[in-house]
């Protein structure tokens, strides 16, 4: 019976493999997708009453874990709570936004960066702690761009984003209207549940961070674009002349909706100088600039500026800019004013502006500086790198030239510093909705020969009488100070 | 069948000095961990960690001594491997109790109390296993009686949808338990006896060797007897373990691989009759193949246990949480079925496979007493345990982590229940009892103390 009795060993030795194979499989590589699983209370829970690192600005925090005596060791509070709210996002039991989600492994200390300190925690028996994540933003810049946008008049909607050209370092965001994280991290989760419900129902969407995850028309600003695309033809520099006139039909229109105007503003007739134009924001010109390049020259140049696609890392959700394919000659007529369907969020026109200043090259935005551990030690520091060579460096010069007439001596000149000299562009776009006000738009950089900031403005609505929306008065003054917070800095 | 291993010069040893080292380590697990539990739960070792770890000592040590007397040359490693199972299942019953309040703990331990009792009486009693064989029918009867009696109304109770239960006062007990030590006895009795038969008696079809009709008869009956529960008791787990137990005894008696055709084309077939015939078993099978979609669902059926066992285990990771860090009582019934899930929340990869290599070599060493056995009883019995403790831990820890479907049955030694640590204990009793038997030298019968018969020869002068 002893042949049967050693088959039968084999056999519980295979059944006991299987077992050993199987928990193995579960523990170790499935370990990971399961603990990720949003279903998974166990991994939330223990995620909440954790210490958590810091969110920092400057050497502020502007989210941090602090004891807490309830049910939860920790409590996560956020002590520049609507300033901050749309970089920061929120940690409540139930879910995480913005930075509080792309970098949820390094603040609840999960992740492989962390190691040594995760192994000492482990060896000394301290609870794990998270480690802490540097921005880039600039406080002054930040207070600047959030107390410009918040003084409006009545429940202001709108974003402002200021770039560092060099580097695509993130130095302001703000969007309005905004909301407190705390009430979301708070324990209390009926509030928690309440609070977001109130939130989330919000028309003006608090929640939705204007600055990257809404598109607008952007209007005339989006002439830098048509500009730059109509100098790399080569067929145009800052001194060429440029088609004008007060009216100009689009093609294959007839009737009073094909007819684009100035608004009064003096453009010429015939033929007049480039800087005319842009210091006049010459619709009339841009319109004809477009056609005569054709829909594919504009669509190439826009994407060589980033729309159509996302390249922010750090910050989830992004809507994609849109340049739209396949236009006929009227639809690209208006597109060269920043109409039809050319939509874009405020950190695309910013890096718009960013790239006119840093000699053509678009930097790939980024708002985390630094990963620290616990301690503080720098583990990780975020290397800027180029998204695309998006206009030449000479027409990048030309552009300058065009955008500091424009602050000097045209349109933008709500922007315009003692003393330094800015480059800028308004923009005022009509929303294409009967009973929705027009946007007012301000993109800028400064100092113009050696930019240290480009910043865009998007206002989306404030209590402000309809005839009295544009760019200028309204997002230049605003403009103005963020760069000034830098420059000063 | 019996081959003698008496090679010349073979030294039996006894190995009593090896079993209480063992034993020492194993209680070191056992009130390690209870003190663990402490630490880790509540901030401090328990007050009663000396009270408790005497108990367990004194029931340990008793146990030794037992065998020292009467089983001297018994296998040294089972009855540490099982200590410390024992003790580690009873830490993490204790420290479910801690967050639940409930005291499932004191209870598994007045359960360990008797099943070590009964341990010592069964070595006591039984001096010799091939007793046993006079019982064959009267053991296999009683098995099926015991199996039955859940089914009688006013004494079978319904728990979690199992006819496995019967209430005496108080006292819940699973018959099923008991039945599974009666029936390997029977099935050894009843195999040793006929396996001649079984095994040359036959003819030949299709390159396999089919057993006579009426030697078939038994096989069917048990497979009926399977089936029954099945349908009848709706417990599968039970079902499984006792046809695929008499199908390991049958194929050792015959040594006929042709037996495990025969046998594996019924249960293929009587599993999928169940799986189209019964709705429980459909739901089991679905929940298996799709966790996530039963889980958190309003109606029945339920994923809850294996997805919060799924994700307690990928919680633990490789050396897991640790006693008091996990969340363990998210998993309903983490006290029994699902001890396994507690384990690898808390003690992590590290700790469910050295669970695991205990359990493999308990197999081991139950096989080896089998091996080694000098009589065909002996060996079938062996082996028939040894199968019992392999196949119900691969059934039920094979359904905790999802390897199979889920089917109820207890961890043995590990999960609370009184009837199932009771019986393993009666189980390791009867191995140790037959590895005695097997290990001892074998009494001399050839005389060989007395002289050669040179000295009486004298050459007569004639």
């Amino acid at each position: 019976m002893n042949k049967p009795i050693r088959t039968i060993s084999m056999f519980c030795l295979l059944l006991f493999v299987a077992l050993m194979l199987n928990a193995t499989y579960l523990q170790f590589w499935r370990a990971d997708s399961l603990d990720k699983d949003p279903r998974n209370r166990r991994v939330i829970e223990a995620a909440y009453s954790r210490e958590r690192g810091a969110i920092l600005v400057g050497r502020e925090p502007v989210a941090e874990s602090v004891p807490s005596d309830d049910r939860y060791e920790f409590q996560r509070t956020y002590p520049i709570p609507f300033k901050y709210a749309p970089v920061t996002g929120y940690f409540s039991f139930f879910s995480q936004t913005a930075i509080e989600q792309t970098q949820n492994e390094v603040l609840s200390g999960e992740d492989p960066r962390l190691f040594v300190t995760k192994l000492v925690d482990l060896l000394s028996n301290d609870p794990n702690k998270g480690g802490s994540v540097q921005l880039t933003l600039d406080p002054g810049a930040q207070d600047a761009a959030y107390e410009g946008l918040d003084a409006l008049p009545g429940n202001v909607e709108g974003a402002v984003v200021a770039l560092d050209p060099a580097t695509g370092k993130i130095l302001a965001m703000v969007s309005l209207p905004t909301y407190d994280p705390n009430k979301l991290a708070s324990h209390d989760l009926d509030e928690v549940t309440s609070t977001y419900e109130r939130l989330d129902a919000d028309e003006s969407e608090p929640l939705v961070n204007r600055a990257i995850a809404k598109t607008l028309p952007p209007g005339s600003t989006f002439k830098i674009v048509t500009a730059a695309a109509a100098i790399e033809s080569g067929n145009y520099t800052a001194s060429s002349e440029v088609p004008g006139g007060s009216t100009y039909r689009l093609p294959q229109t007839s009737g009073e909706s094909g007819v684009i105007d100035n608004e009064g503003r003096d453009c010429g007739t015939d033929r007049i100088p480039f800087v005319q134009a842009m210091e006049n924001s010459c619709n009339t010109t841009f319109a004809a600039l477009a056609n005569e390049l054709g829909a594919e020259a504009m669509l190439k140049q826009a994407e060589a500026f980033g729309f159509n696609s996302t390249y922010l890392e750090d910050l989830r959700p992004q809507a994609e800019s849109v340049f739209p394919a396949d236009m006929n000659p009227p639809e690209t007529g208006q597109s060269g004013i920043g109409q039809f369907e050319v939509r874009s969020t405020p950190l695309q026109m910013a890096m718009v502006m960013g790239a006119v200043a840093n000699n053509g090259v678009v930097k790939r935005p980024y708002i985390v500086d630094e990963v620290q551990s616990a301690e503080y030690d720098v583990l990780e520091k975020t290397e800027d790198s180029d998204l695309s060579q998006a206009i030449s460096s000479s027409t990048a010069a030309d552009l300058t030239q065009l955008l500091v007439s424009t602050v000097d001596n045209g349109t933008a000149s709500p922007a315009a510093i003692p003393g330094i000299s800015v480059a800028g562009k308004t923009g005022t776009a009509q929303s294409g909705i009967d009973d929705v006000a027009p946007y007012a738009w301000f993109v800028s950089f400064a100092p113009a020969d050696d930019p240290q900031v480009a910043v865009a403005v998007m206002i989306e609505s404030a209590d402000i009488p309809r005839g009295e929306i544009a760019g200028g008065q309204l997002g230049g003054p605003i403009a103005k100070a963020v760069m000034e917070a830098i420059i000063n800095d | 069948m019996s081959q003698t291993s008496s090679v010349k010069g073979f030294v039996h040893r006894r190995r009593r000095g090896a079993e209480l080292f063992l034993l020492v380590l194993a209680l070191a697990v056992g009130v390690g961990a209870y003190a663990a539990v402490g630490i880790g739960v509540e901030g401090s070792v328990p007050v009663d960690i000396v009270s408790y770890g005497g108990w367990l000592t004194g029931l340990v040590v008793a146990a030794h001594v037992t065998v020292r007397l009467v089983a001297p040359y018994a296998d040294p490693v089972l009855l540490p491997l099982v200590a410390a199972l024992n003790g580690l299942g009873l830490a993490v019953i204790h420290r479910l109790d801690l967050t639940e309040g409930t005291a499932f703990a004191r209870q598994q331990l007045t359960w360990m109390t008797l099943g070590v009792l009964l341990f010592i009486g069964a070595l006591v009693v039984l001096r010799d296993h091939r007793v046993l064989t006079r019982f064959t029918y009267t053991f296999g009867l009683l098995a099926i009686a015991l199996l039955l009696l859940p089914l009688v109304p006013g004494v079978g109770k319904t728990i979690n949808g199992a006819k496995i239960w019967i209430g005496v006062g108080p006292f819940s007990f699973q018959p099923g338990e008991v039945a599974k030590v009666l029936l390997v006895v029977a099935f050894a009795g009843y195999l040793v006896l006929h396996r001649d038969a079984l095994a040359l008696a036959g003819r030949r079809f299709l390159f396999v060797d089919l057993p006579r009709g009426r030697d078939l008869g038994p096989i069917l009956v048990m497979w009926l007897v399977s089936l029954g529960i099945l349908v009848f008791q709706k417990d599968l787990g039970s079902s499984l373990l006792f046809f695929g137990l008499f199908l390991v005894m049958l194929y050792v008696a015959t040594e006929r691989p042709g037996w495990l055709v025969v046998g594996g084309a019924l249960f293929v077939s009587g599993a999928l009759f169940a799986w189209r015939a019964f709705g429980h078993v459909q739901d089991r099978v679905d929940i298996w193949l799709h966790p996530f979609q039963y889980y958190n669902n309003a109606t029945p059926p339920f994923s809850d246990q294996i997805v919060e066992t799924m994700f307690g285990m990928a919680w633990g990771g490789l050396i897991g949480r640790g006693f008091g860090e996990g969340n363990p009582t998210r998993i309903s019934y983490a006290e029994s079925d699902f001890i396994m899930g507690a384990i690898g929340e808390e003690l992590g990869l590290t700790g469910v496979i050295a669970v695991l290599l205990i359990y493999g070599l308990i197999v081991e060493r139950a096989l080896r007493v089998a091996l080694i056995s000098r009589d065909g009883f002996g060996k079938l019995v062996a082996t028939g345990l040894a199968g019992v403790v392999a196949l119900q831990v691969f059934v039920v820890i094979g359904g905790v982590t999802r390897l199979i479907p889920l089917t109820g049955l207890t961890t043995p030694f590990l999960s609370y229940g009184g009837s199932s640590l009771v019986a393993n204990w009666v189980i390791i009793a009867l191995l140790l009892r037959i590895s005695d038997q097997a290990r001892r030298p074998i009494p001399d019968l050839s005389g060989a103390d007395e002289e050669p018969d040179e000295m009486n020869t004298q050459v007569i002068k004639l």
